[in-house]
């Protein structure tokens, strides 16, 4: 009102470029408002400080651990025996190689059974049915990673493993660690899979069925193709899940480094390793602390790499609709 | 006046082509092939149910002897397993959970309001925050672990396996849950909530406070509870901070030295008597009820709570 009054009062002649004035919306400063943004965008910057902190974190041991052992060594060795007091070993393949097994087994059951059911909510469910059993779905990806470790080695593998399939596996074996924890990504496939193949457009579909075709051929050969980038983000997004997975690893599939492909033997992944060498009494700074670090850094260096991919995975299928 | 009300008669004519020609590709649905293949399809759907029922249903087996009232009440024993319990475990869990939602919420939905509503999308250390939230949300929860154990140690606390340990390890690991949940309750509030309050002379921290988180709060609070139950069972980034297992005594604050419900979980699996295995079946139940209760609170609040525009 007095701003009204104000301008009302300088048309009458005593303001010099009072005509001229316009209504100014953004001009006023507000520190209250520039105050509350900078304690906001602080906040937001925690997530910086944390990738931030994660690197130095892993870094610094890391170079410690390099100036003691040669960084080939580490890569390409093939024993891993960081606790021999003699004589010890730091070729990290054994960990790598338990890894990528027990990840491949998880995935040869996740992608099948994942887009299976995606399709199915996606193309044949009706809405409500849809609302009903997707939450039950992801039911399975909130059920903690050591009540899966314990189904694993209390059901899993003596009940289905050895006496339902009469295989000869050991106590702890990458195969039931893979399965279970292949379980627990269905999910994750699933529910962003559903999501790429609910975005593939209607016109696409409903130009299939007038060409005479039925939906399963719809499904394989329409929409299938359309969502594969999406697709592919999810099954990226779950292999980057089964490979930073602890707990299923670390109880089911043992700890004891085992450079083997025989997915019946127990072998140690590289969490199991973090989390069991963790729980051990190691000094600050020994060379086995160091390990940890170093074995974490490879992790997050492997799992970074998939994120990376899914991400630009994800934005390309994102521009295409 | 009045316009005599004639039946659109190209309208509907157009309607009842649209209707009949129309295909949906249900009428080839019932060959041989396409009856398998959505025979797989139920089954993939399934299978994973099958599983979590096997799942629940052995391990209530498993554990059917220990349901009694010393399991909650009684500490650990090593001495007599078949008496042992899971009270400090339970209340640590709770503690753990406190400290958690303290350190996680506050600045989950400060980052979310920040990146919704304030942040210039084209500036580049935006656009950074972004990818790098998308990236937080996919690194295994052990990094969190060694990114706990040092954050202890520059913080100067000798023992890492306290409270506020557990909970800056596990609060980092939820937060990117946290911001991108509530960034989708913040998007579902349509624009012209905005647009009217400031219309209104508002400024625009007034109308998110006012307005916007108001309408969003259902949806921040059941982001809030799934990111909560998920930590709950987390075992990983205790087991590096070094958390205690053998615990007989009630945790009394955030510097207090506790233990976990799945670190026991995961302790007494490891162990060689029956009589822990049992109880560690019995546990898995109690546990799997605590994130059941939390998962049905969320879908309870969405469901009563949430508005559609």
């Amino acid at each position: 009102m007095a701003a009204l009054m104000d301008s009302t009062g300088s048309t009458s002649g005593s303001g010099p470029s009072g005509a001229q004035r316009t209504l100014d919306l953004g001009g006023r400063s507000r520190p209250g408002e520039t105050l509350i943004k900078t304690v906001l965008f602080t906040c937001a910057f925690v997530s910086i400080i944390t990738t931030i902190g994660i690197v130095i974190t892993l870094i610094v041991p890391t170079v410690e651990f390099f100036s003691e052992v040669r960084p080939l060594d580490f890569l390409v060795g093939t024993e891993w025996k960081p606790n021999d007091s003699v004589d010890p070993l730091y070729g990290v393949l054994p960990l790598v190689s338990a890894t990528f097994l027990i990840t491949i087994i998880a995935l040869l059951v996740a992608v099948p059974l994942g887009l299976g059911a995606a399709m199915y909510l996606s193309e044949y469910a009706s809405p409500r049915v849809r609302r009903r059993l997707k939450p039950t779905l992801e039911l399975l990806a909130g059920v903690p990673s050591v009540v899966y470790g314990f189904f694993a080695l209390s059901v899993v593998t003596p009940l289905v493993l050895q006496d339902l399939l009469s295989l000869d596996v050991g106590f702890t074996n990458a195969l039931s660690a893979g399965l279970v924890l292949g379980v627990m990504i269905i999910p994750t496939v699933a529910s962003l899979s559903e999501d790429a193949m609910s975005a593939v457009p209607l016109a696409l579909r409903q130009g299939s069925f007038a060409m005479g075709a039925n939906r399963m051929q719809t499904t394989l050969r329409v929409v299938f193709p359309a969502a594969l980038s999406g697709i592919a983000a999810a099954i990226v997004l779950g292999l980057s899940r089964a490979v930073g997975e602890t707990m299923i690893v670390t109880l089911a599939a043992g700890s004891l480094p085992n450079l083997s492909a025989n997915p019946s033997e127990g072998m140690q992944a590289m969490t199991a390793y973090i989390a069991v060498t963790a729980g051990g009494e190691n000094p600050v700074g020994s060379t086995t602390y160091n390990t940890l670090f170093v074995v974490g850094a490879l992790l997050f260096a492997i799992t970074l790499v998939i994120n990376m991919i899914s991400i630009a995975l994800v934005r390309r299928y994102r521009q295409e609709y | 006046m009045s316009t005599p009300v004639i039946p659109d008669r190209a309208n509907v004519a157009a309607r009842t082509a649209r209707e009949t020609v129309q295909a949906t590709g249900r009428g080839r649905d019932r060959t041989p092939g396409s009856l398998v293949f959505l025979g797989a399809l139920w089954f993939s759907l399934f299978f994973g149910v099958m599983v979590l029922m096997l799942l629940i249903v052995s391990t209530a087996l498993d554990g059917a002897g220990r349901f009694d009232g010393a399991l909650l009440t009684n500490y650990f024993s090593r001495v007599r397993p078949e008496e042992t319990g899971f009270r400090a475990g339970i209340l640590g869990s709770m503690w753990l959970m406190l400290g958690t939602a303290t350190l996680a919420v506050p600045i989950g939905i400060a980052s979310a309001l920040y990146l919704e509503e304030f942040a210039d999308r084209h500036r580049w250390y935006n656009r950074l925050i972004e990818l790098n939230l998308q990236n937080l949300a996919a690194v295994p929860s052990v990094v969190y672990g060694l990114l706990a154990v040092a954050t202890m140690a520059l913080l100067g606390f000798q023992v890492t396996g306290i409270v506020l340990g557990g909970a800056i390890a596990l609060a980092l690991l939820i937060l990117p849950v946290i911001i991108i949940t509530t960034r989708e309750a913040l998007r579902a509030v349509p624009s012209e909530i905005r647009f009217g309050s400031l219309a209104l002379g508002a400024t625009v921290w007034q109308t998110t406070w006012r307005q916007t988180l108001p309408a969003a709060v259902p949806g921040i609070a059941t982001g809030t509870i799934l990111g909560l139950s998920r930590a709950i069972g987390e075992a990983a980034p205790l087991l590096l901070l070094g958390v205690a297992v053998g615990v007989r005594f009630d945790p009394n604050g955030f510097l207090s030295a506790f233990t976990a419900l799945p670190m026991q979980i995961y302790n007494m699996t490891s162990q060689p008597q029956a009589e822990f295995q049992t109880a560690a079946a019995a546990a898995i139940i109690v546990l799997l009820v605590m994130i059941l209760g939390m998962n049905t609170l969320a879908i309870v609040i969405r469901n009563k709570f949430q508005k559609t525009w």
